[in-house]
């Protein structure tokens, strides 16, 4: 055995670049998406102050083209996918009772392309401009814009997607192999099954999209022909393949919401989830469904009656599971004890703002209506009720519920609270008029309006909601420095928890789990709660614990891809060949240098577990 | 479907929404305010579809907050509620209510669907046949059976069903009149040439804004036109003055020499000039420069004097003409009326 | 025992490439991606349909393809199919040396068919059918070469496998090696069948 102890510690920035670790890289992934977070916080709030009155000239055609782009890119791909990532590296694998996820290191692979991919999109800004074609970056506006924005776009994205596509795979190995014993599919937490499906919708959309940047990439920088109808190409080839990726994307962002929110409902009503087979049932239905309905963004494109109508149908039908879904919140509530805390407050918020968003979103699927709405600010309220009512309240809920597991401290419940009310009023005073203002005839990605077209009220409220946003998410800030700065180490269970990720002592240990649990049933925790013993049974007796070793290589394959993208853009072939050895280099490191990790002894466990440590 | 609506149990519904969304916005261009035939039953999709949706928020909504009012947890009461593992009958009900209202919203959604695209193409019956180029950033508007271009402003005649044919010289736009139909996109490429009809309404004498709604370039904001609906005989007088313009202005010969020297090859007057640029033939009648500044000399002079400040990332260059030569073209520009 | 120990007649598992927990992660994880791959150039086939009839006045599919050429390029990688089946029941017997062997000679026989495919592509471009010369050069360029950029992959991966693992016999650690390998060599030549139909073919037939 020794001769495998090849175990370094490392410490400082030098743990963190190479560490396999999948609560360390939950970490660095919600650090990185909050950080972008904040970027594209900070660029919608620029587009709503110039569109606070009409001919405003504040930030104006290019500009504001880049702002828009930059806004709904870093939203989706760096800010909302990467903190999603960051809740299922830091709870999967605890809540099925596993030590580790099945690849550490190709998890670290993921979080590091992520990252580096969008450090190249967000160099754009500092380097002749950012991308100006919109996120959906419809050809040929994308393919003759003529600085390197898009360049920036289609490379930075490529790189993360690929990080993304292996965070997916990732996941569902994980959930698949290494539950522990008694974990059935029937009984896992309702945040798994959601990160489950929406792992399976990354590995079948995010292919379609890398095929998508490779031909928009080739178009741009070695002269293709596949969106170019002057020389045969076909410019729906590109909204196809987008959409087909991009409306399982949908999914992808909303399903692991659904997932916190189940948690947090069931949790702080202390009940079990109502109905939760119907719930499993319903979320793979949407997974599955979302792949089915991409034309429903494309019913102004001249697909004809037939093709939009089949769309319009299968579109519709989207809104029956996602009704189960609201109704069993709502039951698992009744007869419940309802705990508002801050992580309750954001789902409980959560609830009606997306029952809106999803009602628009069945308006929507309306084909003819749907030729008014197309590219209003219809749409943008629309999107903005789901992805940001949705997706940002669920995920905001999941940071106040799992912070203490996560960063060993609770959030400050009093500025909690606040964050919330500003947050939740702020976003209806932004979003709600927008409705109104598509209806009346004001197209999206308009960087002003001329006066006397009865836009002007409706735009100022929107901008003043937009402010508020803005406060409420400093006051979040706020709260996370407070909260570093006080002492006061959380409880292991701070809030009466079912699931298994509260079982374990505060640090987590970075094993998990001296023992493996026995999970005797749905809410595992709380199945142990009511049979008096409070605690898990293990599965197992005390032994020696086998981890995986840390790696800078991640690192160096993520920059060498980074350093070939780069290159790639200015046509430098020389420096792009040398970026693309690296990542060869670096996989070839990978293969010979056998890696067997290193054991924790049986000694050692049993003193952590002596000393309440594990 | 009409006599569907009026006996329908969402009547009274219906009017109180009506009542609610009517009067919001521009009577000249909120979808709300619907003018002609198609934007009218896309409105009525738009009621029907909102009262279901209404009716549905109201119910979740009220449930909803009851549970929120009943349920909260009493101080001292630590006592676990009871586990439920689901309610068969209650689940079946919330999954079958749905199924039926989005039946009921399927059927006008797939008539309607049919409608709008059957028969939209040009046919040979006397009806108004348009084909729509989008340009960067302005519309070119050709009248094939009239044979006439014009640009940025279409002069229709009233209580008429227009074939729109729809294509674009660059990048997609996507061409929208929302108080007279719904958008359909220009795509480049003759393989993807689009079709819609619209009805232009019973209104004469008033003039309806139109928008570009894809996002096309820098100045996508600013690519706006206008949809003028006259009476059938100003139409027919319309198309006669506009075909025997002769590119004289009443105000300024310098002008039009300067015009001719500078501008024609691009632009088109009378019988004469490019069309890489929009016809400005009858310019003085039009009712915006460059599709969105007020109509007078101070703006045609700004806009020739530099294009880019108007529109950024049009590709109309800044020519170089001395102060009196714009003051003279735009004089020229300004007489450009259609008898 | 220890997952890099040298495997012995006496303690060999029935699927040496699942028998440790890494190896079935890695055996679920691989067919899962390859799931993925298959999304991959579904999308580039359909891309493919959509334009193959788009050569403008460049020459046409039907007067391009040379099918004895592709027949030929098809057979050597069908036939490296099977040298790897081969080398995957060498696995499962722990004959080390055959295992090799086989997988030589499917590197070989991958070898030879990027030759091939070099050698056609080559060709085509001085018929004028090149990436840029219109929508369809471009999208049979951009499908044929994904998937021989896959074969050319797949080329080094063997190739540091073989030699890596050249003088130590099979073991827990690298049997899920081989076996993902020789996965990956098969979706790469079934994705090689239907590039033959429906590029080849089906181009021949119109």
């Amino acid at each position: 055995m020794a001769t495998h102890e090849s175990h370094k510690k490392r410490s400082g920035l030098m743990d963190w670049l190479t560490t396999v670790d999948h609560k360390k890289i939950g970490i660095l992934y919600l650090l990185a998406g909050g950080f972008f977070f904040l970027i594209g916080g900070l660029e919608a709030i620029l587009m709503r102050i110039q569109l606070i009155k009409p001919e405003n000239d504040l930030f104006t055609g290019e500009l504001f083209n880049q702002l828009l782009t930059m806004h709904g890119t870093t939203m989706i791909f760096l800010a909302a996918m990467p903190m999603i990532f960051a809740y299922m590296n830091a709870v999967i694998p605890l809540q099925i009772g596993a030590r580790d996820v099945a690849f550490p290191y190709v998890n670290a692979v993921g979080f590091w392309l992520f990252f580096f991919g969008g450090v190249l999109l967000n160099l754009s800004w500092f380097l002749g401009g950012a991308p100006e074609a919109g996120w959906t970056a419809y050809a040929p506006l994308s393919t003759s814009a003529q600085d390197t924005g898009v360049d920036f776009y289609v490379l930075g994205l490529q790189i993360a997607g690929a990080g993304t596509l292996a965070g997916g795979i990732n996941f569902l190995v994980t959930i698949i192999n290494m539950r522990a014993p008694g974990m059935t599919f029937m009984r896992m937490p309702l945040f798994t099954w959601a990160s489950f499906v929406t792992s399976g919708l990354i590995l079948f959309a995010f292919p379609a999209l890398t095929v998508g940047f490779f031909l928009l990439m080739f178009e741009r920088v070695f002269d293709a022909n596949f969106f170019n109808p002057e020389m045969g190409g076909n410019i729906l080839i590109w909204e196809h393949i987008f959409w087909i990726f991009g409306h399982p994307e949908v999914y992808i962002l909303i399903l692991p919401a659904f997932g916190i929110i189940s948690e947090v409902v069931s949790t702080f009503s202390n009940k079990r989830l109502f109905g939760y087979s119907a719930m499993v049932f319903a979320t793979v239905l949407i997974g599955f469904l979302g792949f089915m309905v991409w034309v429903h963004h494309m019913f102004t494109v001249g697909l004809g009656p037939v093709t939009n109508s089949i769309f319009a149908v299968a579109t519709m039908a989207i809104a029956i599971p996602t009704g189960v879904k609201i109704f069993n919140w709502i039951f698992t509530m009744w007869g419940g004890q309802i705990r508002f805390t801050t992580a309750m407050l954001f789902a409980v918020g959560f609830i009606p703002t997306f029952v809106m968003g999803g009602v628009t979103g069945v308006m929507l699927a309306v084909p003819a209506a749907d030729y008014q709405y197309h590219d209003s600010y219809f749409v943008v309220a629309h999107f903005h009720y789901v992805i940001v009512g949705g997706l940002i309240l669920g995920l905001f809920s999941g940071l106040y519920y799992w912070y203490p597991r996560i960063f060993n401290r609770v959030l400050n419940e009093t500025l909690g609270k606040i964050n919330f009310w500003l947050f939740f009023i702020g976003f209806h005073l932004t979003f709600f008029p927008q409705h109104w203002l598509g209806l009346m005839g004001m197209p999206r990605r308009v960087f002003t309006y001329m006066s006397g077209q009865h836009l002007d009220e409706a735009n100022f409220v929107s901008t003043i909601g937009a402010l508020f946003m803005g406060a409420g998410t400093i006051v979040l800030f706020i709260n996370i420095i407070v909260t570093a700065s006080s002492k006061k180490v959380a409880d292991k269970d701070p809030w009466d928890g079912r699931t298994l990720e509260w079982s374990m002592p505060v640090p987590t240990p970075e094993y998990n789990f001296a023992q493996t649990p026995l999970v005797r049933g749905l809410d595992a925790l709380f199945v142990e709660k009511m049979a008096g013993n409070g605690k898990m049974t293990p599965a197992e007796p005390v032994g020696e614990i086998h981890m995986p070793n840390g790696s800078i290589l991640p690192f160096v394959l993520s920059l060498g891809l980074f350093i070939a993208g780069f290159a790639l853009i200015y046509a430098n072939w020389i420096i792009a060949g040398v970026g693309l050895g690296i990542v060869l280099l670096t996989m070839f490191l990978r293969s010979i240098l056998d890696d067997h990790g290193y054991h924790i002894h049986k000694e050692e466990v049993e003193a952590d577990i002596k000393g309440g440590r594990a | 479907m009409r006599k569907w609506l009026h006996k329908g149990r969402f009547v009274s519904l219906f009017a109180m929404l009506a009542l609610l969304l009517m009067g919001c916005g521009d009577p000249t261009l909120s979808t709300l305010i619907p003018q002609g035939e198609v934007a009218d039953k896309q409105y009525q999709l738009m009621l029907i579809s909102i009262s279901i949706m209404i009716l549905v928020l109201v119910v979740v909504f009220v449930l909803y907050a009851f549970v929120l009012l009943k349920f909260r947890k009493k101080k001292g009461d630590n006592s676990t509620p009871k586990q439920v593992e689901g309610n068969h009958m209650l689940e079946l009900l919330w999954t079958v209510i749905p199924i039926l209202l989005l039946i009921i919203l399927a059927v006008p959604t797939v008539m309607r669907t049919f409608e709008f695209s059957a028969d939209a193409k040009p046919s040979s019956k006397g009806e108004l046949s348009l084909k729509v180029t989008g340009h960067q950033y302005w519309w070119e508007f050709e009248y094939p059976k009239e044979e006439l271009i014009t640009s940025q402003e279409l002069v229709l005649p009233v209580n008429t069903k227009v074939h729109v044919e729809l294509s674009s010289a660059d990048v997609i736009h996507s061409f929208w009149i929302p108080s007279l139909a719904g958008k359909t996109d220009t795509n480049p490429g003759d393989k993807s040439k689009n079709y819609m009809w619209f009805d232009t309404g019973s209104k004469t004498d008033v003039v309806y804004k139109g928008k570009c709604a894809e996002l096309c370039g820098a100045s996508h904001a600013l690519m706006d036109f206008k949809v003028r609906v006259v009476s059938k005989e100003d139409y027919k007088n319309w198309v006669a003055s506009f075909k025997a313009a002769d590119g004289k202005s009443s105000a300024n010969a310098n002008g039009q020499q300067v015009f001719e020297k500078n501008c024609l090859s691009c632009h088109a007057v009378g019988q004469n000039g490019g069309n890489t640029g929009p016809s400005l033939n009858g310019f003085g009648d039009k009712d915006r420069v460059a599709g969105i500044l007020a109509h007078n000399k101070g703006n045609v002079k700004k806009w020739i004097k530099n294009p880019q400040a108007v529109k950024p990332g049009n590709n109309m260059p800044k020519l170089n003409l001395s102060d009196e030569e714009i003051d003279a073209v735009a004089d020229y520009l300004l007489g450009l009326k259609l008898k | 025992m220890n997952a890099g120990e040298r495997l012995t007649d006496a303690n060999f598992p029935a699927h040496p490439e699942k028998a440790t927990l890494e190896g079935k992660n890695k055996f679920l994880g691989f067919w899962l991606f390859l799931g993925g791959e298959t999304v991959l150039f579904a999308t580039l086939f359909g891309t493919y349909l959509g334009l193959r009839n788009m050569h403008l006045d460049g020459p046409t599919g039907e007067e391009l393809f040379k099918l004895p050429l592709v027949f030929l390029a098809t057979m050597l990688l069908l036939t490296s199919s099977l040298t790897s089946v081969y080398a995957v029941l060498s696995l499962k017997q722990n004959k080390v040396r055959s295992l090799q062997g086989w997988f030589l000679v499917t590197l070989l026989l991958g070898l030879g068919f990027l030759g091939l495919e070099i050698y056609e592509f080559n060709h085509y471009v001085h018929e004028g059918h090149t990436f840029t010369s219109s929508a369809f050069g471009s999208a049979f360029y951009t499908l044929v070469g994904f998937h021989g950029a896959h074969v050319a992959f797949g080329c080094l991966w063997i190739t540091t496998l073989i030699f890596r693992n050249w003088n130590r016999g099979i073991s827990l650690y690298n049997a899920p090696k081989y076996y993902l390998f020789a996965l990956y060599w098969h979706f790469v030549d079934v994705v090689w069948v239907f590039i033959f139909t429906v590029v080849y073919l089906m181009g021949k037939v119109g």
